[in-house]
């Protein structure tokens, strides 16, 4: 047989955790480099913005976790929050630790094709973490885009993530926004109260030259994408980034389709245009 | 309207390499008898291949490892129905006078079971992963596999062969399996592969194919010569060439045979039509009755879920993952954190049917279902497909009229 | 903006767009231009509420007293956004607190003056309502979402 460019896509590979940050009570963000002398799994091409890893603790188990950060050096940064007993495994991984992984796999948010555009970036909760590598490709080629609004939804001030880069982004200035609202506020927040639909109602966006990226828990998505409809953006310029059981990530195993689509194949970055009428039949 | 079958049609790639295409000119055809099938078993157990051939056991026609002739289910037929499966006798000694039991050739490509991979921990803290069999796929010859089942093979290789991405455990024992049809004379009682554009009569993804022409003078079989390899293993088994007399009652065995389906199914614009009825109140109708019990799924010989379990020694130094096969009718296949997407089994029949019948088409341009009926024949409560499919395509409210 | 008129700014808010240009020219006349330092209060619970502030830059907190704690806040309100409507129901008296937690300009527009165009002018008074109504349904719908926590670990497993 010719040989296929990506033979085992099944076998995990060892990750030495090299980093540790814990970003809220239950959000923490690792940094992994490979040990062995193949750094990621023969993939077709290099990760991108919006494609995920699968996520090895060895003999606990396997979870999908998007990439919330892009390093030149062959190392991975993934943010997990905890909520079952692998992300759990994942969260109290320390320093010199080991994962498995597998991956890249899936599709990008294709930001590139952004160029030329404003760009409005909406992630609630610990959705923002594969909108972050959004935010900096957008830096990196400041000169490629238009104006940028960063609208960040969170329970409460303390389920913000990555408040330093929310902050260094904020003080930008000219050209990038920066909102963050919470549901619930305490003692000393001093910012937005309110859902982040509310974000995405008040800012100002050119809906001729705008594309957007959205990412956060399914009804938020459904929310944000009609405040952004309302704004006049067109549904095939809404990004979202779908959530499925993900188990094989190389459309065998069956468990991640919706409708017509492998989420893990097609996805999880989809259009709005596409992801919003599968969203639409219930129990599917 | 979508073309059903044309991937069918189309040589796997493991059949070109065979050489298949070399031949040039139609497929030869020979005649064998009882005897020359029985040495056309030995050449292959000459040839290294692990047999694997219909046998009767436990009141069914099963597939499973045989040596001989003998071990075939001669003079034994079934009786089908929904929910109903058993076996009788035939008036005559064939050998291949049924349809298909409860089991597929799925169970050895993509087998119920595989350890995808061992891991132990290193000392200094990392590990090493190495695939189970490390690539030592057994070789098959399957004998008595049935047009349906070629259609089931090629749907199942474009799952796990022709994607982005290869499973290896399936190709290695896909590459190596050897394929004797058997042209079919027998429909069962739940059979619809005339509407599935699958059958009775296999044209290509065998290595040899033979039809049963058995009456009161002769017991012999034709053999249509489907590659390379099926030339050479012929050269080991005696036989005399096809007369025109041959060709036309081998011919006239499946033309019988495709005029005497148990079943109808609509399938033209089926995928479209499908996909417009998502809210249809056939599906509570139908919920009512599954059990969700996963047999249709099982039985299916194109269903293709699987699911992993780690699995880690007691010393917790060594780890493996099984893959095992999975239904979307269980609760647990549509699992997020938090819940399942399809809670009730009238979102799982939904899925399982329209999979099938609609988006399987629209991910892999083949309809997902071959119509070899087992889904029906085994599912406890009789729940047949081909009706479903009526019931949904009438419109709600109308009165519908069921078999 | 201190040149540009009370009807033009009022005209150019997302509160009153496609409003008719002669209820402009009355609401206009029922308004003031206001500017809030940080922490002053545009409202408190209880007080009688004699007008309602068109937010056209800076931030106000709305919120519930609470004795021994800082205020609960609710809700934050921004440019593009109208802070109440107590005006225009008896008792006419503030349900919440409102503060301003930024220098905050807007247009005040006296409750009193605008109830007795609103009666004398019914087509002004649909025009109004029809505005309010769509406010109070997207508060309505945000406090929703917000009971719902959509990011809340209770439907996580």
């Amino acid at each position: 047989m010719a040989e296929d460019p990506v033979a085992e896509p099944m076998l995990p590979r060892p990750y030495r955790v090299l980093e540790v940050k814990a970003e809220t009570a239950d959000v923490t963000t690792l940094v992994v480099a490979p040990i062995a002398e193949r750094p990621i799994i023969d993939a077709p091409t290099d990760p991108r913005p919006g494609q995920f890893n699968m996520l090895w603790v060895f003999g606990v188990g396997e979870v999908p976790i998007s990439l919330s950060g892009l390093r030149a050096d062959g190392t991975l940064v993934h943010t997990v929050r905890s909520v079952g007993a692998v992300t759990d495994a994942l969260s109290h991984l320390a320093v010199g630790g080991v994962v498995g992984v597998r991956g890249p796999f899936g599709t990008g948010w294709g930001v590139e094709s952004a160029a030329g555009n404003d760009v409005v970036v909406v992630g609630g909760g610990i959705g923002l973490a594969p909108l972050k590598p959004v935010v900096e490709q957008l830096l990196e080629n400041r000169d490629d885009y238009g104006h940028i609004n960063v609208l960040v939804g969170a329970r409460t001030p303390g389920d913000i993530v990555f408040t330093d880069n929310l902050e260094q982004w904020s003080r930008l200035g000219a050209g990038i926004d920066v909102e963050i609202t919470v549901d619930a506020a305490g003692p000393g927040w001093h910012g937005h109260v309110g859902v982040v639909t509310d974000l995405v109602a008040r800012a100002q966006v050119d809906a001729s030259r705008t594309v957007a990226f959205v990412c956060g828990p399914e009804v938020m998505m459904r929310f944000a994408t009609r405040a952004l409809r309302e704004q006049g953006v067109p549904l095939d310029r809404i990004r979202l980034s779908a959530e499925r059981n993900m188990q094989c990530a190389v459309a065998h195993c069956g468990h991640c389709q919706l409708g017509d689509v492998f989420v893990c194949r097609e996805g999880p970055v989809l259009d709005a245009a596409r992801l919003l009428p599968l969203l639409g039949v219930r129990g599917r | 309207m979508f073309a059903y079958r044309t991937m069918v049609l189309a040589v796997p790639a493991a059949m070109a390499e065979t050489g298949l295409a070399m031949l040039g000119e139609a497929p030869r055809t020979v005649v064998i008898d009882r005897d020359g099938l029985q040495a056309l078993l030995e050449a292959l157990g000459a040839r290294g291949y692990t047999l694997i051939a219909p046998t009767v056991r436990d009141g069914a026609i099963v597939y499973d490892e045989v040596e001989a002739v003998d071990d075939l289910p001669a003079g034994v037929t079934e009786v089908q129905g929904p929910g109903s499966y058993r076996l009788s006798k035939r008036d005559d000694a064939a050998l291949f006078g049924y349809a298909v039991g409860p089991h597929s050739w799925k169970k050895y490509l993509f087998r119920p079971e595989t350890v995808l991979f061992r891991a132990r921990l290193d000392p200094d803290g990392g590990f090493v992963s190495s695939r189970a069999d490390d690539g030592v796929a057994p070789r098959y010859a399957f004998l008595g596999v049935r047009a349906c089942e070629i259609a089931a093979i090629d749907i199942q290789d474009q799952v796990f062969l022709r994607g982005s991405y290869r499973d290896p455990d399936y190709g290695s024992r896909r590459d190596g399996a050897f394929v004797i049809a058997v042209q079919c004379g027998e429909p069962g009682g739940t059979c619809f592969c005339v509407s599935m554009h699958t059958g009775p009569r296999a044209e290509s993804g065998f290595d040899l194919a033979l039809t049963e022409l058995i009456d009161a003078q002769r017991h012999e079989l034709l053999v249509e010569v489907g590659s390379e390899r099926g030339e050479q293993i012929l050269g080991d088994v005696p036989s005399r060439p096809a007369l025109p007399g041959d060709l036309s009652a081998a011919r006239a065995v499946t033309d019988d045979a495709a005029s005497r389906m148990g079943r109808t199914l609509e399938a033209d614009g089926l995928p479209q039509r499908l996909a417009e009825v998502l809210e249809h109140p056939q599906w509570d109708d139908v919920a009512s009755r599954c059990l969700a019990c996963t047999n249709c799924t099982l039985v299916c010989p194109t269903c293709f879920c699987s699911s992993v379990e780690d699995t880690t020694d007691l010393t917790g130094t060594e780890a493996t993952r099984t893959r095992k096969w999975d239904s979307c009718f269980t609760l647990g296949h549509s699992y997020i954190h938090g819940g399942s997407i399809r809670a009730s089994t009238r979102d799982r029949y939904r899925q399982w049917l329209t999979h099938k019948l609609s988006t399987w088409v629209d991910q892999f341009g083949t309809s997902g279902c071959v119509g070899c009926g087992r889904c029906i024949t085994w599912c406890p409560v009789g729940i047949d497909l081909t009706a479903e499919v009526r019931a949904l395509l009438t419109p709600a409210g109308a009165s519908e009229v069921l078999p | 903006m201190t040149e540009r008129s009370i009807r033009d700014l009022l005209g150019d808010h997302p509160f009153f767009a496609d409003m008719a240009p002669e209820h402009l020219d009355l609401l206009a006349g029922c308004g003031r231009n206001e500017m809030f330092p940080a922490g002053a209060a545009l409202a408190r619970e209880g007080d009688s509420a004699e007008r309602f502030h068109v937010l056209r830059a800076g931030r106000v907190a709305v919120g519930i007293h609470v004795p021994q704690h800082e205020p609960l806040v609710i809700a934050t309100l921004g440019p593009g956004d109208v802070l109440g409507w107590s005006w225009l129901f008896p008792p006419y008296a503030w349900r919440f607190d409102a503060e301003a937690t930024q220098e905050t300009h807007a247009i005040g527009l006296d409750g009193v003056c605008l109830r007795e165009k609103c009666e004398a002018d019914p087509a002004l008074g649909y025009a109004l309502m029809r505005r309010f109504a769509q406010i109070l349904v997207q508060r309505l719908e945000a406090t929703r979402m917000q009971l719902v926590d959509v990011y809340g670990k209770a439907r996580d497993g």
